[in-house]
């Protein structure tokens, strides 16, 4: 099982989620967050007092993927949250060592 | 049978005419109604009007500290006023600086006096309003760092030796009236006097940690915005009401203070718009406000091409004083008190002795219609106001400094913000 990690523009949340559901993921966590990498931020004034905002709000999303369909995932991530502008975000994959459902208590991909 | 009838009817005729010369005779009820209108409208402008303004510029985790300050100005205000404000600013005159303390906790002073056509009470009352919304002005500049345990006894100290003592000048009999300088609804009483005053004491406090490095973001220009409406709504009780009247002078006042605030908001939205190519809300309610300021001390003087005027240069006058020459001078007057209400009421100041038109208000005739004392007679008032004003909350500063052990807040209490560690509250539950 995978845990994937995908930061995007807050726009694409529901492209991205609804292509997931398409195959066959349904669940998932979002965090607003901010951010930044190449993307510049901007400059905002307030009665002549310049400030730099550095930070960008994004959409963390997680979710967790049985082995299987990982590929599958990422691909269909890319494609939807792509608008092919500085910003579009990062994708992180990382190993997930045990799932568990609270109200059963199945465990591993069962669980997902 | 006819004679009974006609005893009867002119016997009723009397009754209804004797009324109206009953013993509350000069009482204008159409006066009294939009006097005590106004008085409920001004009142608004500081728990609500100026508290949002000032509240949405604060940095959100100074918010209800603002909004507090704000507050309790006005109750203070309300309290002092009515124990012995109204009597230093308004008793019988001694020798052109004070009132005496003879309506002390408004003692002589019952439901059948009268000032004018209105009630005395309601007079009072109006008047009150005015001294509450004063001190809360100043708090503008100092925002973020003050203790307010030294903001409460600075404002009761403040409204009873700065506040009074000016308001009597002007409008309670006191020498600059008499001198002639004209100050329809406050431009020196209230707004040139709080401006100095902020300064003053934004200059004592010393400036907010961080200042000119750390981003210092308005916790919501929503706020502001609505703040500055509700501000322009109460406006038109400030100045309109301060002819103590429902007439013409009062409707032509209600005129110009909208036209100078419409001109106000547009000015300093278009000079902002050249200057950083964006034109913000912030800069739209800020130039409202501005050209409200700048009428205040004209309102009941000035006809409708001058209020274009001055609201016009009231919104480039703020954008400049706030935008360049507070950064340029380094000082920290954190809302633009002095920026906003200093200058721009002091501008509001000399265009009555420039405009005054003796065709609105023959109390009152400016420069461009021949009279070029009228200027001068400004200038003296405008000197006096800031000269007092300054010196006085100097006074009060140092007595709220022993009072209250000291004036600011720590260093952790700051950057913790004050609504945590003054009040043990949040804003916002988000």
């Amino acid at each position: 099982m995978k845990k994937i990690e995908a930061i995007i523009k807050p726009f694409k949340l529901e492209e991205v989620k609804d292509a997931l559901n398409a195959i066959g993921i349904q669940g998932m966590t979002i965090t607003e967050v901010k951010g930044y990498g190449r993307q510049k931020g901007h400059k905002e004034i307030y009665r002549g007092a310049e400030y730099m905002v550095d930070f960008i709000p994004k959409i963390k999303m997680e979710i967790i993927v049985a082995q299987d369909i990982v590929d599958q995932a990422i691909d269909v991530i890319m494609k939807a949250a792509n608008t092919n502008t500085i910003g579009d975000g990062k994708l992180f994959v990382l190993p997930v060592e045990q799932v568990i459902r609270v109200r059963t208590g199945e465990k591993g991909e069962e669980a997902i | 049978m006819k004679r009974k009838i006609m005893f009867i009817m002119s016997f009723v005729l009397w009754i209804l005419t004797t009324n109206v010369f009953a013993d509350d005779a000069t009482i204008n009820s159409g006066d009294t109604a939009w006097i005590i209108v106004s008085t409920a409208l001004v009142m608004m402008m500081t728990p609500a009007g100026l508290a949002l303004f000032y509240g949405g510029m604060s940095r959100t985790k100074n918010l209800l500290n603002t909004l507090a300050m704000t507050f309790v100005s006005y109750c203070i205000g309300s309290i002092i006023w009515v124990m012995w404000g109204y009597s230093l600013a308004f008793g019988p005159d001694i020798g052109g600086i004070i009132g005496a303390p003879t309506h002390l906790f408004m003692n002589g002073i019952t439901v059948n006096s009268v000032s004018g056509t209105i009630p005395t009470f309601v007079f009072a009352l109006f008047q009150m309003t005015f001294a509450g919304i004063t001190v809360a002005l100043i708090l503008g500049s100092i925002v973020d760092r003050m203790k307010f345990s030294a903001w409460i006894i600075f404002s009761m100290l403040w409204v009873t030796v700065v506040y009074c003592p000016i308001a009597h000048w002007a409008w309670g009999g006191g020498w600059m009236g008499n001198m002639g300088a004209l100050d329809f609804a406050g431009g020196n009483v209230v707004h040139i006097n709080a401006g100095v005053a902020g300064l003053v004491l934004s200059l004592f406090l010393g400036k907010r940690l961080g200042y000119g490095k750390e981003a210092m973001f308005p916790s919501s220009v929503t706020l502001t915005a609505l703040g500055a409406a509700l501000l322009w709504f109460g406006w038109f009780g400030f100045n309109a009401g301060s002819e103590l009247a429902a007439d013409g002078i009062a409707a032509s006042a209600f005129l110009v203070t909208n036209t100078s605030a419409s001109m106000g908001a547009m000015a300093w939205m278009l000079t902002e718009w050249v200057v950083n190519r964006k034109p913000t809300v912030l800069g739209i309610a800020s130039g409202a406000v501005a050209g409200l300021v700048a009428i205040t001390p004209a309102a009941g003087f000035v006809n409708l091409p001058s209020s274009l005027v001055i609201g016009a240069v009231a919104g480039v006058l703020g954008f400049y004083c706030v935008a360049v020459l507070k950064h340029k001078l380094g000082y920290d007057d954190s809302l633009d008190a002095f920026g906003v209400h200093g200058m721009c009421g002091l501008w509001g100041a000399l265009a009555t002795g420039i405009f005054a038109s003796p065709y609105i208000n023959e109390a009152g005739t400016g420069l461009i219609y021949g009279n070029i004392g009228q200027l001068w007679i400004q200038i003296v008032s405008i000197v006096g106001t800031a000269l007092y004003s300054g010196v006085a909350t100097i006074v009060v500063i140092l007595i709220t400094q022993l009072l209250a052990s000291g004036l600011r807040v720590t260093k952790e209490e700051e950057m913790q913000g004050l609504d945590n560690a003054l009040h043990g509250e949040r804003a916002f539950e988000l």
